[in-house]
């Protein structure tokens, strides 16, 4: 036995390095560059019939294809939100399933709304280098998109780089702030009051997401400085990544995940197949999220984004096998469903960036970190259901930086230059890091206000009877599966999934602490 | 009057119920249940953290029968539950007081 476990452990290690190699031999050769696209010419006989109409025609016909293609791609970004709510119901117990769809619902909505209101404009307006002041409310500020650069005239200057009208803009860019807020909910999940997730979310997108987002991308002071996060990985998955570090902190863990001792202990998510239909949906909508960002329908661009994006996710998901097969002995799926999802949070910044090899090895990092990441924060007694701040805020974190260390000019040209594995130096590296740190810092902090206040006035975490009696009946009246047994009352045995494969009965339970009837 | 009661592994509950109505039972009370005996379980991971299975899916049968025919029951269930491997479960008989028939109203060995 233990000799076909070595076996299986070298041509594991063999296997990998065998894929770093010849990745990193890629690099060294020359990257295929594709050719130019062919040159068309007017017809030199007919010139008298190339009229400025047909130059119009042919202009908005670009507008027109750019539109759609940016449209599409928002609308798979806005199916991820599905990806999100099935993840997560997937891999928390039945008893909590409706409230973490509610969550995964509602704040799709409430995002919407306050992205409208105001956090469009705190993000896109000029202003200061820190938000946005002009053309704040309701997306309302003078704009003649989808004139660009030098033509455009209006008060969104940052975003002018993109030639698709206003609404198309707002569109595509909401679906990215829902995306930041529903990141919170899975690691918050199982413990945190519905009406603290809504009004925080509301908070989150009014405010913090769209500062952050104008540091970045709306011309503010971490672009001046030269930092670049293509689709997001410090802006939507960093960000939502601290906001749920803070808000899984604020709760504390769930009943029964630790005791005292600091052994961790399973609460099994109740629906595995969800769970891998929601992280199929994520890949799926990813392909909206990162060739979408190009926000033109840039035949050169997007395939080749779409390919790094792919690349990432696949090599991600086999490294997160790899590693959960030789940490934990066996392929722990919910493991390689999180490795996936760390490939794509860690290529979503240097997507647009880097080569194919490169988004190959930055996805095998992400796979492997991703697995450590989760047996990193259950040690430390920050219970996260869903690995949510594994998966987003740390490979957020590592695909930002991946940006410095793997750039390379030809694939953007003139934005990010050659990163520090390119021969660009460490410049580039520092500025992504000035990123990762002033958003690590911002979100961090403003999190923590927002989710003190909320506790202060109603506070965040539901009762102990309620978090053991399941959220679905106390916080909604409503129970997911009723032809199921699921709904445990005080004085009877405790649902399957904590007295069942878990085996342990949390002492204080059984000890009677939590009920005035002996449980 | 008896109930004869098996713990029985689930994928043999088939061939029990075959066995038992060709010899005459004419009905029977099905539930899925878990259990263990003196075979041990086993420790799996979940996500890093350990748990423990030691709870396995058993089915349980409880049929009622006339005191005489609870012995050939009983043989009945073993023959076609027995795999010969650990976890086959085990077999209950216990006495019974009274039995109604809810429809009609019919008591003792009538209501069987």
């Amino acid at each position: 036995m233990d000799l076909i476990k070595n076996l299986k452990v070298w041509f594991s290690i063999a296997a990998l390095s065998a894929i770093c190699f010849s990745a990193g031999w890629s690099f060294a050769q020359e990257p295929a560059v594709s050719p130019e696209p062919p040159k068309l010419e007017a017809p030199a006989a007919t010139p008298a019939q190339f009229t400025s109409e047909h130059v119009e025609q042919i202009a908005g016909a670009k507008v027109a294809l750019d539109t759609v293609w940016v449209l599409i791609a928002g609308m798979l970004v806005f199916f991820m939100s599905l990806g999100f709510a099935t993840v997560e119901s997937g891999l928390c117990r039945a008893k909590n399933t409706v409230t973490i769809l509610a969550k995964n619902f509602i704040v799709f909505s409430v995002a919407s709304i306050a992205f409208l209101v105001l956090g469009w404009g705190l993000m896109f307006g000029d202003g200061n280098p820190f938000f946005g002041t002009q053309g704040l409310w309701f997306v309302g500020g003078a704009d003649n998109s989808p004139a660009t650069a030098e033509v455009y005239k209006g008060v969104y200057s940052s975003i002018n780089w993109t030639g698709v009208p206003l609404w198309t803009k707002f569109f595509f860019q909401l679906v990215f702030a829902a995306t930041a807020a529903t990141i919170v909910s899975g690691a918050v999940a199982e413990r945190i009051k519905f009406s603290a997730f809504y009004i925080f979310s509301f908070m989150m997108v009014l405010l913090i997401y769209p500062v952050v987002g104008h540091w970045i991308w709306g011309g503010g002071w971490l672009a001046n400085l030269g930092m670049f996060d293509f689709a997001g990985s410090t802006v939507v998955h960093s960000t939502g990544g601290w906001a749920a570090l803070t808000g899984a902190l604020i709760l504390g863990p769930r009943i029964g995940k630790y005791s005292k001792d600091g052994k961790a202990h399973p609460l099994p998510g109740h629906s595995i197949a969800l769970a891998t239909i929601g992280v199929f949906i994520l890949w799926f909508g990813w392909f909206g999220f990162n060739p979408g960002s190009v926000m033109a329908a840039d035949a050169g661009a997007i395939g080749r984004i779409a390919v790094a994006t792919n690349t990432a996710a696949a090599a991600a998901a086999i490294s997160a096998s790899v590693t959960a097969w030789l940490l934990l002995g066996k392929p722990d799926l919910t493991m390689i469903l999180n490795g996936s999802l760390a490939g794509l949070v860690a290529i979503t910044a240097p997507c647009a960036f880097v080569s194919i090899p490169s988004s190959l090895v930055i996805g095998l990092l992400a796979g492997v970190l991703v697995v450590l990441a989760v047996l990193f924060f259950d040690k430390i007694k920050i219970d996260d259901p869903v690995g949510a701040i594994s998966v987003h805020l740390v490979c957020g974190i590592f695909g930002t930086l991946a940006v410095g260390l793997f750039a390379q000019d030809q694939f953007t040209p003139d934005t990010t230059g050659d990163g520090l594995f390119f021969g660009g130096g460490a410049g580039l590296f520092l500025s992504q890091l000035a990123g990762v740190l002033g958003v690590g810092v911002f979100v961090f902090l403003s999190s923590i206000v927002f989710w003190k206040i909320l506790d202060a006035i109603i506070g965040v975490r539901v009762s102990a009877e309620e978090e053991i009696e399941g959220l679905d009946i106390n916080e909604h009246g409503n129970v997911a599966y009723p032809d199921f047994v699921t709904v445990t009352t005080r004085g009877s045995t405790l649902s399957g999934a904590v007295s069942g494969a878990a085996g342990q009965v949390p002492a204080a339970v059984r000890a009677g602490e939590f009920s005035k009837e002996a449980v | 009057m008896k109930m004869v009661e098996a713990i029985v592994k689930p994928f043999k509950l088939e061939e029990i119920k075959e066995a038992l109505s060709k010899s005459g039972v004419q009905g029977m009370t099905v539930e899925e249940v878990k259990g263990f005996g003196r075979q041990k379980g086993h420790t799996e991971l979940y996500r890093g953290a350990e748990y423990s299975v030691d709870f396995l899916p058993k089915v349980r049968i409880q049929i009622l029968t006339p005191d005489d025919k609870a012995a050939r029951i009983v043989e009945l269930i073993s023959e076609s539950a027995r795999t010969g491997k650990i976890g086959d479960g085990k077999i209950f008989v216990t006495p019974i007081d009274e039995v109604i028939r809810i429809r009609t109203g019919e008591k003792g060995e009538d209501a069987i």
